[in-house]
């Protein structure tokens, strides 16, 4: 059965920096609405459909993760319908809450296979007075390093792109440290029909650099500090040998699109496996919510 | 009680106790203040201060291996010489350990900027109630499935014990101001802090005190507070010069229009250094003003925080108490604090019901009961407040699938009665004002829990064995 949530702002006080949102409600909607009292949920989809409640589902993070933190970290309270039919809240509305289970990091990136969600509440941030991209060849470690709280950095193993945020006479000060070229645009992900994304400890990019150029047809660009990949290519077989690539230096490839029928959405078998499997039973005993989505065998 | 002294003597711990079918808890420091490390049910006591090694840091990837008994302070003392720091300051810092941290999802005046500690743990290696041995989270941004790692920081010790954490350093800020302002009402200074937020600034940490506090901090310590101010503002701004520069300014003019009589910026790092020392031995000076203090720990929506706090006096007044408050007034999480002297008969009781009226104060104005302390023992029955029977009947699913023989840290943060099916009995005793837990057994937890406190600092390491495990006395 297909499921459209509520959309809509159900309340926001500036002044507490917390917005509570149906779970339908589109992001760019919700931006612009921020934006209006100079804030921002730096949500980032990479698609300009995208509703809160569906982002926060499959937990997906965007490029400004390095200094804005994952996507987990933006929500603070959630509700949703679980199997059997009852509407279950967890977390609370204020920033800080240790009051109870952490149900908000459970539900977010668990694929619907939980229970389905219809509201959240999410911690909102000042928006940057200033911000610019910029790009430069010095290698991408020299940069980095010579960087205070860089809001991404981004890099196709050649080229690094910078985003700064902040107030402007700083940000000309960095981009002069970093020894970073004239501002530019801000560099687009990969695309293609075939797309996933690599994670990987941030210390192996370098390495796994020259595995993703062996791949015959692969477009990919790294978030450095994070560990993030964003790989595209217009042949399936670019994500099977990323996948291989990406295990191979210690990390998994999550299928975002495309991918022939064999290609599974996770390639790996979850790690705590019986840990998740008590989990799913314990929200969803009779596997209705999202059924095989998750790997590895029933109730997933 | 045991001391293991790794991560594998605490596994083998768990284990000893679940093959003897006793339940365990975990003990950091013991500076939790919801009695979330009590020992209830007859538990082998698993205290990890002797686990407290900086086990590998990794200055390029900002990532430091800790065990769960490495002191807060100490871990950022390890790592200053490399421009780095950890972020998660609470204001015990000095004793609490990053293993507690990790249980309770502790804050501190910084995680107004930089997040609480959930936002810098990366993974955690836990021995789960079974006794076995896994690790949650990773180094990787993501890792496939649900979230484990975020369910288990912050559980308070109910799904298992730390035994090696990941955490993210945070680089030292180029710039650093910190101001102290001071103003002649409360209002004025709460009006201050909304209106620093809603400009937009968002300051590294902003914390008030009152005037009773602000004295019994100048006459411990002698950092310079006003001490004929009715409260005061300590505000910390970092980053890059020029953004430091506009939000001090802006903070400045933004008090100022609210009352301010002064606006003082800590010229060097000394001075700043003294202005935070005031603030973080607050505790500790309160011993001037009488021998002890009850202190809360609730959140409310920032935008509600005057009111709350005029209800708060009012409460305390109504119970002829002493109230003080010094609290992280950026994230809205209130710090209130009752002083008293236990040997006076009856106070106890009004120090006790005038804490459950501020409590309900909170949640009444949106908030939530706890901030960085968690539930513990002391909150556990008040759950019901904020949350409805479904809601902890999905939360104590969640603990049971980390824990189905509900070994782990026994009666702490769900109520009796949480999970669908159980009698519901207690529950119906939350709608009037008595609370289920007695007065009686709430002060036989502190007391306990101050005693055992002691015993882990004095206990010697063994000599034969890497650990000790010992029946306590009934």
């Amino acid at each position: 059965m297909e499921v459209r949530a509520p959309a809509g702002v159900i309340a926001y006080e500036p002044a507490d920096l917390t917005v509570t949102v149906g779970a339908g409600t589109s992001v760019l909607d919700l931006d612009s609405l921020l934006a209006e009292h100079g804030q921002m949920c730096p949500l980032d989809p990479r698609d300009s459909n995208a509703t809160v409640g569906g982002l926060i589902a499959v937990g997906l993070s965007g490029v400004r993760r390095l200094r804005h933190g994952p996507v987990r970290d933006t929500v603070l309270e959630v509700r949703f319908v679980t199997a059997d039919g009852r509407v279950v809240k967890g977390g609370g509305p204020t920033v800080k809450n240790v009051t109870g289970y952490d149900l908000p990091r459970l539900l977010v990136g668990s694929f619907g296979t939980l229970g389905v969600l219809v509201q959240m509440t999410l911690r909102c941030r000042p928006r940057p007075v200033a911000w610019q991209w910029a790009s430069t060849t010095r290698p991408v470690d020299a940069v980095a390093a010579s960087l205070f709280r860089p809001s991404s950095v981004l890099w196709d193993g050649e080229n690094t792109f910078v985003l700064l945020e902040g107030f402007d006479r700083d940000i000309g000060v960095e981009a002069r440290a970093a020894q970073l070229g004239p501002p530019c645009e801000a560099p687009a992900l990969p695309n293609g029909t075939h797309r996933g994304r690599i994670s990987v400890a941030p210390a192996a990019l370098g390495s796994l650099r020259d595995a993703l150029n062996d791949i015959t047809g692969a477009r990919w660009l790294a978030e450095w500090g994070v560990g993030t990949v964003h790989v595209a290519g217009d042949d399936p077989r670019v994500l099977v040998d990323a996948r291989a690539a990406a295990a191979r230096h210690g990390g998994w490839l999550l299928r975002e699109a495309g991918g022939d029928e064999a290609f599974d959405g996770f390639g790996v078998a979850l790690p705590n496996g019986e840990l998740h499997r008590r989990i799913k039973e314990a929200f969803d005993p009779n596997g209705t919510c999202n059924p095989g989505r998750l790997p590895g065998p029933h109730p997933f | 009680m045991c001391f293991p002294d790794s991560a594998e003597t605490i596994a083998a711990a768990v284990r000893v106790a679940r093959r003897h079918g006793r339940p365990f808890v975990a003990r950091g420091s013991g500076t939790g203040l919801a009695g979330g490390a009590v020992p209830v049910d007859d538990p082998v006591v698993i205290v990890t201060t002797r686990c407290n090694r900086v086990l590998d840091v990794d200055p390029v990837q900002r990532v430091a291996w800790v065990e769960p008994g490495v002191l807060n302070l100490d871990l950022s003392r390890t790592i200053r010489h490399l421009g780095l720091h950890y972020a998660p300051d609470p204001s015990s810092q000095a004793a609490c350990s990053i293993g507690g941290n990790v249980a309770t999802n502790a804050g501190g005046p910084h995680c107004l900027a930089y997040g609480v500690t959930a936002m810098h743990v990366l993974a955690v290696e836990v021995v789960l109630p079974d006794g076995s041995v896994t690790t949650l989270g990773g180094l990787e941004p993501d890792a496939p499935g649900y979230d484990l790692r975020g369910c288990f920081v912050g559980s308070e010790g109910t799904m298992g014990i730390a035994t090696r954490i990941a955490v993210r350093l945070t680089p030292n800020p180029p710039e650093v101001a910190t101001l102290l302002l001071d103003f002649t009402s409360v209002d004025d200074a709460a009006a201050t802090v909304s209106g620093t937020i809603a400009s937009g600034a968002l300051p590294a940490a902003l914390e008030m005190m009152d005037a009773k506090i602000t004295r019994a901090v100048e006459d411990f310590v002698g950092a310079g507070y006003p001490r004929d101010a009715e409260a005061v503002l300590l505000v910390e701004v970092d980053g890059l010069a020029d953004g430091v520069a506009e939000q001090v300014a802006a903070v400045s003019e933004i008090g100022k229009a609210n009352g301010a009589r002064h606006v003082r910026v800590a010229a060097d790092d000394a001075e700043r250094a003294l202005l935070w020392k005031g603030r973080k031995s607050a505790f500790g000076a309160i011993a001037r003003i009488a021998p002890d203090y009850y202190l809360h720990d609730a959140v409310v929506p920032r935008s509600k925080l005057l009111d709350v706090l005029r209800r708060v006096y009012a409460i305390a007044d109504e119970h002829a108490l002493t109230m003080m408050n010094v609290f992280h007034a950026g994230d809205g999480n209130l710090h209130p604090l009752i002083a008293y002297d236990r040997r006076q008969p009856g106070v106890w009781e009004h120090v006790y019901e005038a804490g459950t009226e501020i409590l309900r104060t909170c949640i009444d104005a949106g908030g939530v009961l706890s901030g960085e302390h968690g539930v513990g023992l002391e909150k556990r029955d008040l759950m019901p407040l904020l949350f409805s029977p479904d809601d902890l009947d999905a939360q104590a699913r969640l603990r049971d699938a980390f824990d189905p023989d509900g070994a782990a840290n026994p009666e702490k943060v769900l109520p009796r009665g949480s999970r669908c099916g159980e009698l519901t009995a207690e529950r119906a005793s939350i709608g009037d004002k008595s609370c289920p837990l007695s007065t009686h057994a709430l002060w036989w937890c502190r007391s306990v829990g101050e005693h055992i406190g002691k015993l882990a600092v004095g206990r010697p390491r063994s000599a034969t064995g890497s650990w000790k495990c010992a029946r306590p006395r009934a």
